[in-house]
């Protein structure tokens, strides 16, 4: 009995999850699979602004809706991926990308990574060559006999 | 040799420098594209007057502010106080541009009642529906209001409420200065 009450209370909270997800795709529909794939491509690329860690694709927020749809419509008229990012930018600035573009701007985001790990490796280098090559530590006559006993 | 020991230090310190500047940052301040730019043409239904549209071009010559809103919108009640006292006090040529609104076909149920509950500063009120004279404008945040030269440039953009403060500090000195500006 608990296990049908169990099932049947899961596959209730389930159908409100599937509900949930659904609401947030519109159908499309596509005479070219080569403006699908670019449409499919640009909504995952193309940041929603209101929810700004989601993509278009993902956000169901008003804004992103129109966003797709405006996207749909571009791409369905011809407009390549370029076009559509470039219609984007002007809008709403590069900020828009989650890809952003490289210029002195963004030099750093880009570079940033690589320097820091070339840096780090430069003075793990400097760090090893400095140290000395042979340990320095000198023990005396007892030390050493410790260190004999011990190794017995 | 011993200063090695301090570089971990001061990049620390460094790194906390940046973190709390990022802290007080806004991160809905999304610098926008438009300032310098010539404002997107529009053309739009008016609220009052269904059969007549408002155009960029009617504006032209003059120094105006859009001004972006929605009864949905709840910032927009609190920006409006602010926004209306500036508007009447400066007579500042102001588009309201209702974005998508909600309402029947007739457009404009709920901002009829919420501009006539709180009062209609603006010079005209623009009625884009689907929100698309809004992507147009670059518009991600209600409230939003651009300020625009005589030559038609977008020279300033607040993304949210207009508070009294901004008002005093930016748009009035901004105003004033626009308006010494020659349209040609």
């Amino acid at each position: 009995m608990k296990l049908v009450v169990n099932t049947l209370l899961f596959s209730f909270l389930m159908s409100f999850f599937v509900a949930v997800q659904a609401g947030s795709i519109e159908t499309h529909s596509f005479d070219d699979p080569k403006k699908e794939a670019t449409y499919k491509q640009l909504i995952q690329e193309l940041r929603c602004l209101v929810c700004q860690n989601q993509n278009i694709a993902g956000s169901n927020a008003e804004l992103a809706q129109d966003l797709r749809r405006q996207t749909y419509e571009m791409v369905t008229k011809g407009a390549t991926r370029d076009e559509v990012v470039d219609f984007m930018v002007t809008r709403y600035g590069d900020f828009v990308l989650y890809k952003p573009p490289f210029k002195i701007k963004t030099a750093l985001l880009w570079i940033g990574p690589s320097l820091l790990l070339l840096l780090s490796l430069i003075f793990l280098v400097i760090h090893i060559r400095k140290r000395p090559k042979t340990a320095e530590i000198a023990l005396d006559a007892k030390q050493r006999e410790s260190v004999q006993d011990l190794m017995k | 040799m011993k200063k090695v020991y301090l570089i971990p230090l001061i990049f620390f310190i460094l790194l906390a420098i940046l973190l709390k500047i990022g802290l007080h940052l806004n991160p809905r301040d999304i610098p926008s594209p438009f300032i310098g730019k010539p404002a997107p043409a529009f053309d739009l239904p008016r609220l009052y007057q269904k059969d007549q549209r408002i155009t960029s071009a009617d504006m032209k010559g003059k120094v105006w502010v859009l001004n972006v809103f929605a009864s949905w919108c709840v910032s927009c009640r609190a920006e409006h106080v602010v926004l209306s006292r500036f508007i009447r006090t400066h007579k500042v040529p102001t588009i309201g541009l209702n974005y998508k609104d909600y309402g029947t076909e007739e457009y404009g149920e709920d901002v009829l009642s919420w501009l006539s509950q709180l009062g209609n500063p603006y010079t005209f009120v623009a009625v884009d529906k689907e929100g698309r004279t809004g992507i147009d404008w670059g518009v991600y945040g209600v409230p939003e209001s651009f300020v625009v030269d005589k030559k038609g440039i977008i020279r300033y953009k607040f993304t949210g409420p207009v508070t009294q403060q901004s008002v005093e500090d930016i748009l009035v000195p901004l105003i004033l200065k626009l308006r010494e500006e020659s349209a040609s």
